[in-house]
């Protein structure tokens, strides 16, 4: 049913939201692009004089970006595909395969929950001091290979899922791990995209950890990077917003992609209580 | 080779032929725990296991290195004698105070508008939703940027609306509110992403029974939308108040706790206590204590929703 009308009320609440969201964005990459000239002025342009690459160079010149990028996507690569792999499998058997000691394990995971990463940051530290994984990249990504999140998604998403499919591969002599991998996995996409979504957005985004974590520069992630650059270069900002843009660009294009089947799966997987 | 491959194959062949009781009952708990088994062991050993060892530490003087010191409960009892842990524990409360109700109601506001089939539905709803993406960190210094006393675009806007000049992250008393308004920006989305999708799940035919009724846009908002959100508020509340009791990244990237400890927030102090003045056991008691409280206001959020006949969970 659409409106026939060309104008809505709506549009009122809605221009000057969508505005005040989106303008902060577009000001950060026009900033990135301006002479610092443009910015210290007063009052300060918003549409710059003329575009320059002098913060993306400044940012990869006079820093490690480009290294702390090449980190944090090896730590997200990690994260999402370790993700992918070992919540779909639990949540696969936690939905459907009965076993000894499910349920305890379940309800474990469960509790987990309700555990916030604060209260875990003083342990982990010192267990991974002891394993020798601090001020390794493998302190920023071991956190994220596995999430109770993600297997309590992809449970709730394979429940959803007809049983009947499965039967019919099973009668047709597939094993259990055939039926997961070749009838079911399919089938899980929106969920997968999901689940790729929120792990990208979590490990990626990541600042408190990595900061607890690791010291040595050449293994900064690019939030850490960027929140200690600040510090120190706090009146450059075409160079800070170089470096916002490059932390924030592959999300942004991420997101959009996914968007469609990020909503669908909301709908689906009951997370919304 | 060969031949040992056939004959084990032939002794797999012959178990799944005869299901015996015990011998299927351990092939089935062998493949259940072969596919939950790996990231099981992860989740638990992350985070039960260093819980439990978390609360250990909290009874010990300890910074780390030399040998820890059990105390008792002195970590604790120095928790109730500590003004600056005052102090952060009232501005988080402030924030989670500005903060929730603000990110709920805006959301289903934002998300009932985009519910509405107007033009450029798509085009306000991605705008809408972007910032949700950008990190903290991001976030964080655009914020110092936007809200820069001297040539911050915030100052520029009251500037042309002929309005005073304010030092928003640089005030004491502004400090907070203006980064209630910028997690507000960047986290408003994920509410307008779970209510959206709640509306879209409200049956078409009762909204249209409804109307057929002669009931108007308010009273079927205020009659069947409404009650219709109430579970999905319950689990917005109870989301929205954990991600406010924990906020960190915003006051890091932002003011870094200042001006004078004005925005000094409980998991900030944990973090200065562990990790700054390497006071880990009672930083680990801090963190006990946030958990305490966010289980309290958790569990009597849900006992509350189910008193008021709203099934959340």
């Amino acid at each position: 049913m659409m409106r026939r009308l060309p104008f809505s009320p709506w549009h009122l609440l809605l221009m000057p939201l969508a505005l005040l969201f989106a303008l902060p964005l577009v000001q950060m990459v026009l900033t990135a692009f301006m002479p610092d000239g443009d910015i210290n002025r007063f009052p300060p342009r918003f549409i710059p004089s003329r575009l320059q690459l002098d913060g993306f160079i400044g940012l990869f010149t006079e820093s490690q970006a480009l290294r702390w990028l090449l980190n944090t996507v090896v730590v997200a690569a990690i994260a999402v595909l370790s993700q992918l792999v070992l919540c779909s499998m639990a949540g696969y058997g936690f939905a459907r395969l009965k076993f000894f000691g499910k349920n305890a394990g379940f309800l474990m995971i469960l509790a987990t929950i309700m555990i916030p990463a604060q209260l875990l940051m003083i342990p982990t530290y010192v267990m991974f001091t002891r394993l020798g994984l601090i001020d390794t990249l493998a302190a920023a990504f071991v956190p994220w290979l596995a999430s109770a999140f993600g297997i309590f998604l992809m449970r709730q998403f394979f429940l959803s899922l007809p049983a009947e499919l499965e039967d019919a591969a099973r009668i047709d002599g597939c094993s259990t791990f055939g039926v997961f991998w070749r009838v079911v996995l399919p089938l899980a996409r929106p969920a997968l995209a999901t689940l790729t979504v929120f792990t990208l957005l979590g490990s990626w985004n990541d600042l408190i950890w990595p900061l607890v974590a690791i010291s040595d520069e050449s293994l900064y992630t690019i939030q850490l990077g960027l929140a200690n650059f600040q510090g120190t270069r706090h009146t450059q900002w075409s160079l800070l917003m170089a470096g916002n843009v490059v932390a924030t660009m592959p999300l942004i294009i991420a997101f959009v992609l996914a968007q469609r089947q990020f909503v669908a799966t909301m709908t689906f997987s009951g997370l919304k209580g | 080779m060969s031949l040992l491959f056939a004959g084990r194959r032939q002794a797999a062949a012959h178990r799944a032929a005869v299901p015996s009781g015990r011998l299927r009952w351990l092939h089935r708990s062998l493949v259940g725990w072969g596919f939950a088994g790996p990231a099981t062991a992860l989740v638990v050993g992350l985070s039960i296991f260093p819980a439990a060892w978390a609360l250990l530490i909290s009874l010990q003087k300890w910074n780390g290195i030399a040998p820890a010191k059990p105390i008792g409960l002195l970590n604790y009892q120095l928790m109730l004698e500590d003004p600056d842990l005052f102090a952060a524990v009232r501005h988080t409360v402030v924030f989670t105070v500005l903060f929730v109700p603000a990110s709920i109601f805006l959301g289903m506001l934002v998300a009932v508008a985009l519910n509405r089939p107007i033009k450029l539905v798509g085009f306000y709803r991605t705008c809408i939703f972007i910032p949700f993406v950008a990190s903290a960190a991001a976030t964080g210094i655009l914020a110092s940027f936007v809200f820069n006393p001297q040539y911050g675009a915030a100052n520029s806007v009251l500037r042309a609306l002929g309005l005073p000049q304010q030092q928003f992250l640089e005030s004491q008393s502004q400090a907070l509110p203006v980064i209630c308004l910028i997690a507000l920006w960047g986290q408003v989305g994920f509410t307008v992403v779970v209510y959206l999708a709640a509306l879209q799940d409200i049956p078409k035919d009762v909204v249209e029974a409804a109307r057929m009724d002669g009931a108007n846009r308010w009273q079927v908002f205020r009659h069947v939308t409404l009650p219709a959100l109430g579970p999905v508020t319950v689990f917005t509340s109870i989301w929205q108040t954990i991600t406010a009791l924990q906020l960190f990244d915003l006051v890091f990237t932002t003011t870094r706790g200042g001006p004078l400890g004005a925005t000094q927030t409980i998991v900030y102090y944990v973090y200065v206590q562990a990790f700054k003045l390497t006071k880990f056991g009672y930083g680990s008691a801090v963190a006990y204590g946030l958990f305490a409280a966010t289980l309290l206001i958790t569990v009597g959020m849900i006992l509350y929703s189910r008193r008021s006949k709203i099934e959340a969970f």
